[in-house]
């Protein structure tokens, strides 16, 4: 890009809310929850309103309300995603911006963010929800007794992880060759982050705080190749 | 310019001093000045190992401290006149091995051979620290268990962010992996790990195999380097493994349970 553009393309993580949601107290405590395990990243936090399927918004009042709402727990709402024609016109003049739809699987759980791009300059961004740097790659193998941290960031490792190294990220963990050591992903809270490993002997897995130990972890997965993520707060292992 | 090869391992117990010393006398053999170190400060063993503890007069703390000179605690091995073995003190411990002192002693012997073989104490603490920071090249002693082979891995760690070339940022410390006490009958039980498992955890190359054998309980109570034993398993495998580690291809042996022939076990021999 050349110096002195002034318009510039940028990547952000945006927390999506359904709509259905805004008034369900399940909203309350899921937020309460997430909050607790890392009230920095949902400080002022942008938030995107999902309106796949909700009845309503055609009026300006309404997203007025729902802005409130978010405020009330110190989230600003900056936009929505998937509206009908009648409830873009409302949220366009209630002063919010359309987001494309997201490419990853619909609203799984109820507040998770997603990577969306914001046309719009967002004031103050949370420190989280700041552009991701590129990925952390790690080509030799993680020794015993290592700490590897990626800051801010997802990792990528193409060597072996060794019983007794711990590979941290905030972002997602990918590792391309066994995992023998402990992978925690979303270490500042992102419950989104997910692990990715080619071969799964791992003595710990965490993600966003929510961990498992291998005497915890079915057998039946040592050895394959599988993703980890957080599903309504439980943490699943899944075949690749 | 003389070569500085590490013989560390983090676990004890798992046949450093025993490799460094066989180490040593089998680069010896192949007509190489080699000066093999004891960094195993008050718990001193090589010179026992190596035969020559009556001979001790001075040691590498001594010169480090300046007390002495190297010519003066330097013990030329009776039985080959390459090898050099160079005792620590047995009164002192760890800390007395300041770096800078090692560092003036390392290069005043590398002028004099070809190799310079530490012999590390375990552990990661400072003797351990020390005995690898100046290595050009690390021989890592595992022996087939699982608490080894981690504690290896550390080890191998340290050398990758610790040594002086990881903190130079010149070519990383060349390292191989010397698996020893291997008993062949108990890795087919299961009892062990096999050469297998053990490379694909360290993932770095396999200098040789040494079987778990008599010899070398019998030539380190009577102070002979066990490659000094040509006769011996043991013995054959460190030369093996230092002809590897001199560049030389060698088919790996002893990987598989000896087979005792009906004779063998009628005359009761081993």
């Amino acid at each position: 890009m050349a110096a002195g553009n002034l318009v510039q393309g940028a990547l952000f993580t945006v927390m999506v809310v359904r709509a259905g949601m805004l008034r369900d107290p399940a909203l309350a405590a899921a937020l309460a929850r997430q909050v607790e395990l890392s009230p920095r990243f949902f400080q002022n936090a942008p938030v995107v309103l999902d309106l796949k399927g909700a009845a309503g918004f055609a009026e300006m009042a309404e997203f007025d309300a729902a802005r409130q709402e978010l405020r009330a727990r110190t989230l600003t709402l900056i936009g929505v995603q998937n509206a009908e024609p009648a409830q873009l016109a409302a949220a366009v003049a209630a002063g919010l911006a359309s987001f494309a739809p997201s490419v990853t699987q619909p609203g799984r759980r109820a507040a998770r963010p997603e990577p969306a791009a914001a046309e719009e300059p967002v004031v103050e961004p949370a420190p989280a929800a700041a552009a991701r740097a590129a990925a952390m790659l790690v080509a030799e193998p993680v020794r015993s007794g290592v700490q590897i941290y990626a800051r801010g960031t997802d990792l990528v490792v193409t060597a072996p992880v060794s019983p007794g190294a711990e590979i941290v990220a905030d972002g997602n963990i990918h590792v391309y060759a066994p995992l023998r050591g402990r992978a925690m992903a979303g270490a500042s809270g992102d419950g989104a982050a997910r692990i990715f490993c080619s071969r799964f002997e791992a003595e710990l897995v965490s993600i966003a705080g929510r961990y498992l130990v291998s005497e915890q972890l079915s057998p039946e997965l040592r050895g394959l190749a599988v993703q980890i993520a957080l599903d309504d707060d439980l943490l699943t292992i899944t075949r690749i | 310019m003389a070569k500085v090869v590490v013989i560390t391992s983090g676990k004890g117990g798992v046949g450093k001093t025993t490799t460094a010393a066989a180490f040593a006398a089998a680069l010896a053999l192949r007509g190489h000045r080699t000066v093999v170190i004891d960094f195993d400060v008050g718990l001193r063993n090589l010179d026992l190992i190596m035969g020559c503890e009556r001979r001790v007069v001075f040691d590498f703390i001594n010169v480090i401290n300046g007390d002495a000179n190297l010519n003066q605690a330097l013990i030329r091995d009776k039985r080959n006149d390459n090898l050099f073995i160079f005792p620590t003190s047995q009164t002192r411990d760890k800390n007395a091995l300041k770096r800078e002192g090692v560092e003036r002693v390392l290069s005043e012997l590398r002028d004099q051979f070809d190799y310079i073989v530490c012999d590390s104490p375990a552990g990661i603490e400072h003797g351990a620290i020390t005995a690898l920071y100046f290595a050009d090249s690390a021989v890592i002693v595992t022996n087939p268990e699982v608490s080894s082979v981690r504690d290896s891995d550390r080890i191998i760690g340290i050398l990758a962010s610790r040594s002086r070339r990881a903190e130079r940022n010149e070519a990383p410390v060349e390292v191989n992996l010397l698996l020893t006490r291997y008993d062949p009958a108990r890795v087919a039980k299961g009892e062990m790990l096999t050469v297998e498992d053990v490379k694909e955890i360290l993932s770095i190359p396999l200098l040789g195999i040494i079987p778990e054998s008599e010899a070398v309980l019998r030539a380190s109570n009577t102070g002979t380097p066990v490659s000094f034993d040509a006769e011996s398993a043991a013995g054959r495998a460190y030369l093996d493994a230092v002809a590897r580690f001199l560049g030389e291809q060698r088919e790996m042996r002893f990987t598989t349970p000896e087979r005792r022939s009906f004779l063998r076990v009628l005359f009761g021999r081993a």
